[in-house]
C-alpha cells in the first residue's frame, strides 16, 4: 500500500461512514422517520455510535490477524465517526428532546442509570477525540497516548450497558454488541499474554 | 556480451499511461460507489424507513378499510383530534410479532382472525365459548375516542369501535365471589414468531379488578376508525382501558377468566419494580426509565414531550373514586 492507496482507503471509509447520515437526512426531509421521528433519530444515532465504536476497536486486531499494518491508519477516522454519531445522539437528546432544559437534563442524568452511562460514554470519548491529532500524539507521547486511548473500551462498555438498561425485554441487540466488544477485549488480553497465538509477521516480498 | 533481445511485449500492447490511470480511476470510482451502495443497502435493511400510507388490507370480514385520515372528525370529549390511521397502524407494541414498533405491521400481515373464539369461564354462572361474531352481537358497537397513553411516555388519540366489557360480563353472570378478571392473548407459534423466544412469559396475560372491568369506560374493541381492527392493533378483539398504561389493554384476546384472587400479569412478571398490577396513568409516580410527568403526543409534538400527563390520563372524574383511600405510590 503506497501513500496514495492509503489516502484512497481513507476516502472509502469516510464516504461509507457518511452514508447513514445521508440516508437519515434524506428520510427526514421526506418525512419518513415514522410516527415518532425523535425516537427514530435517537435509536439510529445511538446504534451507529456503537457500531463505529466496535469498528474502531476491531481495527487493531484485524490489522494483526490479517498482517495488514496499513489498516491501522484507518482507526482514527473510525473513532472520530463514533464520536460524531455519539455527539449527534447526545444533541438529539439535549436539544430536540429536552430543549436544553439543563435542570431536567441533570436530574435525568442523576436519576436514570442508563442516561448516566450514556453520558459517561460520551464524556470518555470527548478527550479521545480532542487528542486525536498527530500534534497531540507528539505532545502527549506515544506510550501515554496509547494508554489514554484504551479508554475507548470504557466508552464502548458504558455504551452497551446504556443500551442494555434501556430496552424493556428484548435484549438481543445489546447482547450482540456486548459479545463483539467482549471478543475484541479478549483478543487484546490474549495478545498481551500469548502473543505467539495472535500475531503473524507481516508478509514481505522477497 | 549482452545481446539485446526484442521485447516480449510489443509496444502497442503496453497500456499507455493515460489508459492505465483511467482504469485506475475507474476502479476507484467503482469501489467508492459499490461500497457506498452496499452500506446504504445494509443501513436500509437494518433500519427500514417508515412505509408511508400503506393502504390497509381489506379485513377478512369484508369491510373495506379505505379510511379517511385527516379530516376524520373523530375527537375526544375534550376536543383533541384523533391521530391519523397511518400513525395508529404503523407504530405498535405487539411483542408476539416484533419488538420494534415500526416492524409490527409487516410482521403481523395476514394474521388469521376468523374463525375466532373467545372462551369466558371461571366464576360465572354461564360459562361460554363465543364465536367472535356472536360476541359482537351482545351489544351495539359504539365509537369511543379515547386518549391512549403508553408507559413509554408517548400517546395518541384513537377512535375505537367496540362494546363495553360490562355488557359481555353481564351476559355470563359473574358469581358474587368473582373479584378479578384475567385476559389471555392468543398463543399461536405459527403466526406469532416471537413466541419462540423467551422475551416475555407467553401467552401474554392481563388483569383488572372487577369494578375496573365493569366500569363504563372499559371497552372491548373490535375496530378503529369505524372499521375492523388491523392485526397490529390487536385484531380481532382487544381490551381498551383508557386510564391505564397501554400494556394493560391486552390484544387478540382468546380467553377471559373471572377469579377470586388477583391474576398475574405479564409485564409485572417480567419486572415487578417497573410494572405494577394497577398501572394507572399517574404523572407523580416516576418510572425508572421514563419520567411520566409529560408525554409525546404522536403527530402533535414535533420535538420532545409537549403534553403534560394528567392523572388517570384525564379520566380522573370518572375513575378516581375506585381508588379512594389507596396509596397509589405503592399500588402503582
Amino acid at each position: 500500500m503506497n501513500k496514495q492507496d492509503i489516502q484512497f482507503a481513507k476516502l472509502v471509509v469516510m464516504t461509507n461512514s457518511f452514508v447513514p447520515l445521508a440516508l437519515l437526512l434524506w428520510d427526514w426531509s421526506r418525512g419518513q422517520l415514522g410516527a415518532n421521528p425523535l425516537e427514530y433519530l435517537t435509536h439510529t444515532t445511538g446504534t451507529l455510535t456503537l457500531i463505529f465504536l466496535c469498528v474502531s476497536l476491531a481495527v487493531t486486531p484485524l490489522r494483526k490477524v490479517l498482517a495488514q499494518p496499513w489498516l491501522g491508519q484507518l482507526r482514527r477516522m473510525c473513532g472520530l465517526f463514533a464520536f460524531f454519531y455519539g455527539s449527534v445522539h447526545l444533541l438529539t437528546y439535549v436539544w430536540f428532546d429536552k430543549s436544553f432544559a439543563l435542570g431536567v437534563i441533570l436530574k435525568d442524568v442523576a436519576q436514570r442509570r442508563f442516561i448516566t452511562l450514556g453520558m459517561l460514554s460520551w464524556l470518555v470519548m470527548l478527550p479521545l477525540a480532542l487528542t486525536s491529532t498527530n500534534a497531540m500524539i507528539k505532545k502527549i507521547g506515544g506510550q501515554r497516548w496509547n494508554r489514554l486511548h484504551k479508554l475507548a473500551y470504557v466508552a464502548a462498555i458504558a455504551g452497551v450497558i446504556h443500551y442494555y438498561l434501556l430496552v424493556k425485554a428484548d435484549i438481543t441487540k445489546p447482547v450482540a454488541f456486548g459479545i463483539v466488544i467482549a471478543v475484541l477485549l479478549a483478543y487484546r488480553v490474549a495478545n498481551k499474554y500469548l502473543p505467539q497465538w495472535t500475531q503473524r509477521k507481516p508478509v514481505r516480498a522477497t | 556480451m549482452l545481446i539485446k533481445k526484442p521485447d516480449d511485449i510489443k509496444s502497442s500492447e503496453i497500456t499507455s499511461e493515460s489508459v492505465y490511470l483511467n482504469r485506475r480511476n475507474f476502479i476507484r470510482a467503482a469501489t467508492l460507489a459499490g461500497t457506498a451502495g452496499a452500506s446504504g443497502l445494509l443501513y436500509r435493511r437494518l433500519n427500514p424507513a417508515s412505509q408511508k400510507a400503506a393502504a390497509p388490507n381489506a379485513p377478512p370480514n369484508g369491510l373495506n378499510a379505505a379510511v379517511e385520515q385527516v379530516a376524520s372528525g373523530y375527537r375526544t370529549a375534550e376536543g383533541e383530534a384523533a391521530n391519523s390511521f397511518e400513525d395508529i397502524t404503523s407504530y405498535n407494541n405487539f411483542y408476539e410479532f416484533d419488538t420494534s414498533k415500526s416492524g409490527v405491521a409487516s410482521a403481523s400481515e395476514g394474521f388469521i382472525t376468523r374463525p375466532w373464539t373467545v372462551k369466558i369461564e371461571g366464576l360465572v354462572n354461564q360459562p361460554r365459548e363465543f364465536d367472535l361474531d356472536d360476541l359482537l352481537k351482545i351489544a351495539s358497537l359504539e365509537d369511543r375516542v379515547y386518549r391512549f397513553r403508553c408507559v413509554e411516555a408517548w400517546s395518541m388519540v384513537i377512535p375505537w369501535l367496540g362494546l363495553p366489557l360490562a355488557k359481555l360480563l353481564a351476559a355470563v353472570e359473574p358469581m358474587s365471589n368473582a373479584k378479578y378478571v384475567k385476559f389471555v392473548t392468543l398463543y399461536d407459534k405459527k403466526q406469532m414468531p416471537n413466541l419462540r423466544t423467551d422475551i416475555l412469559d407467553w401467552p401474554y396475560q392481563e388483569g383488572l379488578r372487577m369494578d375496573e372491568a365493569m366500569h363504563p369506560l372499559t371497552l372491548l374493541a373490535s375496530g378503529l376508525y369505524g372499521k375492523s381492527l388491523p392485526p397490529q392493533n390487536g385484531a380481532p378483539l382487544r381490551l381498551v382501558v383508557p386510564w391505564k398504561y397501554g400494556f394493560k389493554s391486552i390484544k387478540s384476546i382468546v380467553q377471559i377468566v373471572l377469579m377470586e384472587e388477583q391474576p398475574r400479569t405479564t409485564w409485572n412478571m417480567a419486572n415487578d419494580e417497573e410494572y405494577g398490577f394497577y398501572s394507572n396513568v399517574n404523572p407523580q409516580v416516576n418510572h425508572p426509565r421514563w419520567s411520566q410527568a409529560t408525554e409525546r403526543r404522536i403527530g402533535q409534538c414535533t420535538w420532545g414531550n409537549c403534553v403534560e400527563t394528567k392523572m388517570f390520563n384525564g379520566y380522573a372524574d370518572q375513575v378516581a373514586s375506585m381508588y379512594a383511600g389507596m396509596d397509589l405510590n405503592k399500588n402503582f
